[in-house]
């Protein structure tokens, strides 16, 4: 169904268009003021000027594993976001904790976590179906690569990424 | 479940409508089969019912009698019921003439909740490392009927983890939810009755006793049966997260009883092989040898190339050319002078082409290779190959399959055999040295491994195994079931019915056919047995078309042939075996 704009009924003044153009008008001399005075920058000098500094807390950079306060890297190879991963950019094999480790009541631990840069759309759905709080998007940004291999980020890659992660919740300890 | 045809319907009603069933029907039975579905988790429909887990807890009422011993009616004319105030679980009760239950009403819901938080109160919260997680009815059932939220604030009781049953199966008795399941299955179904509870309340756990460990045949069924993750696989023991399994419907090819299984693979990788109810065949089980005999798939000396034998060496050489030099190779003699040696555990498709090869190079000695080991009378057969019936059927050998081959390989020893086309087998099995197949001018091997004798080929097919290829078996007690391709194979290694249709065409006597079911078309069409069938009509269960007690008895002189053929195999294993440990004992890896 068409549906009709009503067109608005300008005034005389309006009519004139004039008053509008020496506005705006104005603001484009002002600005033409400012940069001849060198008062506005308009462009970053990206990469020898960067905006990490800037990122908003929310920032969906590369995802990566995390360590907690003990040292243990929090992921045990649950596959949930090898599951979830809409470009199926995440490969885990899963391995057992020798049950003389420090670690044996967790028993399971990802042998080897490769997650393909190349494909990974930076969504973030790996971090929220997490159950263990393993895997967090963290700020970077600039991945590169020579080569398809050098752009899959294997587990002592994002391990060193993700570094160790404060304040998660420890639910291997004894008592659970 | 009793005879259906013969037993008189009860009356009953679920939840408000009225149902006629079967007596001798337990409620919670009669409830599934119209659709109601009540939670469990002791009870297993081929077990005995000890009820103990509460969880299929419903109200039940009968009809109030009158005076006169009839049931009072009220104003609509049905019966009125008089409910039991207190609920009851369905699991260990037979239906009778004008029961009621009431599954769904607030009571059974509130018993539900309340026996979910019971079983949940020391529960791992390790959903994420545990290998029944997406097949769990813990999980299932806490989600249906359970809380969100948990009200237990004390610590959870501590138990053994890890635990080694035995050699295949392992324990986590925290995850344990006492239901006896296993305990049940190794009494009743495996005779080997080793698990049980100890201690009392709480602190009840799951274990072997002692001195005794879960070790027989059949151990592997109590994880199927486990509705938790107590019992797990030491196999596939965290290998793989369940959901990512696709689940092919196939059979097991390890006996000739054929139990019917779904293989669960990933991308081309066998995980793991479970059995599939089929009450002709296998009820709900299967045995631990069969089902972890899926390995040699990815064995080392896993065929991955044709190869042609040229200056004495085997070369790598793609099909056509392969085929080719295999059809030249046999066209060099008559018929008398070659001998094929196909296998009981080739489907009847494949056993269709290898006879039709036969007929047309006028090949008179054909035979398969007997398989024999000691059985058991629950599943495990004595006759290892899964299809010594169809070779029976459709390689038209008047004597019993197998006898023939110790004739085939002494006509090989003195030389009047010159060509040998080994299909499927080893042919180490014939029991001669393997300077003496190096002999031979003509020695042409499909298979799926690389033994010995196969250095000695003149060429060399790569064929696929069970779970690669789709096709039809006729079991030990003559039931026609279907295999399904549940992963592609690895390499340049093609499937068997090709290799056969196109080696028969080279020969000159096949003509088009383009698909395995296409082969089935062709035996339905030669082979009275079949008449009237398809591959798709076989269905998910079989069907059986051969009676067993109708053949005649085996000939005294085949059953010695036979027996000296496996005999051979035996001194094999054992020698094998003797090696083995010897390595063992010596630390030495076999790779």
């Amino acid at each position: 169904m068409a549906i009709t704009v009503p067109r608005p009924k300008l005034n005389w003044r309006e009519r004139l268009y004039m008053p509008a153009i020496v506005a705006g008008l104005a603001i484009t001399f002002k600005h033409f003021k400012n940069m001849l005075l060198g008062r506005t920058k308009v462009t970053m000098q990206y990469p020898e000027q960067k905006w990490d500094s800037s990122l908003p807390d929310h920032y969906r950079g590369a995802p990566a594993l995390v360590r907690d306060e003990d040292g243990r890297v929090r992921c045990v190879a649950c596959q949930l976001c090898e599951f979830i991963c809409p470009p199926r950019a995440i490969k885990i094999v899963s391995g057992e904790i020798p049950s003389k480790d420090r670690f044996a009541k967790v028993e399971k631990y990802p042998e080897a976590f490769d997650i393909d840069m190349i494909r990974c759309i930076f969504c973030g759905m790996c971090e929220e179906v997490c159950p263990e709080q393993a895997i967090f998007l963290r700020k970077d940004y600039a991945i590169t690569g020579f080569t398809r291999a050098d752009m899959v980020h294997h587990k002592e890659k994002l391990l060193e990424i993700g570094g160790v992660m404060h304040g998660v919740v420890l639910k291997w300890n004894e008592k659970k | 479940m009793p005879n259906e045809s013969s037993a008189p319907l009860f009356n009953i009603q679920i939840d408000g409508v009225w149902h006629q069933v079967p007596k001798g029907t337990r409620v919670i039975e009669a409830c599934a089969r119209i659709g109601v579905f009540v939670p469990r988790y002791c009870y297993h429909k081929k077990l005995s019912s000890p009820g103990n887990c509460r969880m299929c807890l419903i109200e039940m009422g009968f009809p109030r009698l009158g005076p006169d011993r009839k049931p009072e009616r009220g104003s609509d004319g049905k019966p009125i019921i008089n409910w039991i105030p207190r609920p009851q679980i369905s699991c260990a009760q037979d239906v009778s003439e004008g029961m009621a239950v009431r599954t769904n009403s607030p009571l059974v819901k509130e018993c539900q909740r309340g026996v979910m938080e019971f079983l949940l109160i020391n529960h791992p919260l390790d959903c994420p490392i545990c290998d029944q997680a997406g097949e769990c009815r813990l999980q299932e059932f806490s989600v249906d009927f359970g809380n969100s939220k948990s009200r237990f604030l004390e610590n959870k009781v501590k138990k053994p983890k890890n635990v080694v049953l035995g050699p295949r199966v392992t324990l986590d008795d925290e995850r344990c939810i006492l239901c006896s399941r296993c305990i049940r299955f190794c009494q009743e179904i495996a005779h080997d009755d080793v698990l049980g509870f100890v201690d009392r309340g709480s602190y009840t756990v799951l274990t072997a006793h002692s001195g005794k460990r879960l070790e027989n045949n059949y151990s592997l069924n109590t994880v199927d049966i486990c509705p938790v993750g107590a019992l797990t696989s030491t196999d596939f023991r965290f290998k793989m997260r369940v959901w990512f399994l696709k689940e092919t419907k196939s059979i097991c090819t390890s006996c000739a009883t054929g139990c019917n299984t779904i293989i669960g693979t990933r991308e081309d990788v066998i995980y793991r092989q479970t059995p599939r109810e089929n009450d002709h065949v296998n009820s709900c089980w299967m045995c631990d040898y069969g089902r972890l005999n899926f390995k040699f798939l990815e064995a080392e000396n896993r065929l991955l190339e044709p190869q042609i034998r040229s200056d004495g060496k085997l070369i790598a050489a793609d099909w056509p050319a392969a085929i080719s030099e295999a059809s030249l190779q046999l066209k060099q003699f008559t018929g008398n002078e070659i001998a094929i040696v196909a296998s009981g555990r080739m489907t009847n498709e494949e056993l269709w082409l290898t006879s039709q090869l036969a007929k047309s190079l006028g090949v008179q000695w054909i035979d398969i290779v007997p398989r024999r080991e000691p059985g058991d009378d629950i599943l495990l057969s004595e006759d290892r190959n899964p299809n010594t019936n169809g070779a029976r059927l459709i390689l038209g050998s008047t004597s019993e399959p197998g006898a023939k081959l110790m004739a085939i390989a002494e006509a090989v020893k003195s030389g009047e055999i010159k060509a040998l086309v080994m299909l499927k087998e080893n042919a180490m099995h014939l029991g001669m040295p393997v300077e003496q197949l190096a002999q031979l001018p003509v020695f042409i091997v499909m298979n799926i491994l690389a033994y010995e004798a196969t250095q000695k080929a003149t060429v060399v097919l790569p064929a696929c195994g069970f779970a690669e290829k789709r096709g039809s078996m006729i079991n030990g007690k003559g039931r026609l079931q279907r295999l399904n391709r549940a992963a592609r194979p690895p390499g340049n290694a093609r499937d068997d019915w090709e290799i056969l249709r196109d080696l028969l065409q080279a020969v000159g006597g096949g003509d088009s056919l383009s698909s395995s079911d296409d082969v089935f078309r062709r035996i339905s069409e030669t082979v009275p047995h079949f008449a009237g069938l398809s591959v798709s009509k076989i269905g998910d269960l079989g069907v059986h078309i051969l009676r067993m007690k109708e053949l005649p008895p085996t000939h005294p002189r085949d059953e010695k042939a036979i027996a000296q053929a496996v005999a051979i195999q035996a001194r094999r294993r054992a020698v094998g075996r003797k090696v083995h440990e010897a390595r063992k004992a010596l630390g030495v890896r076999r790779d």
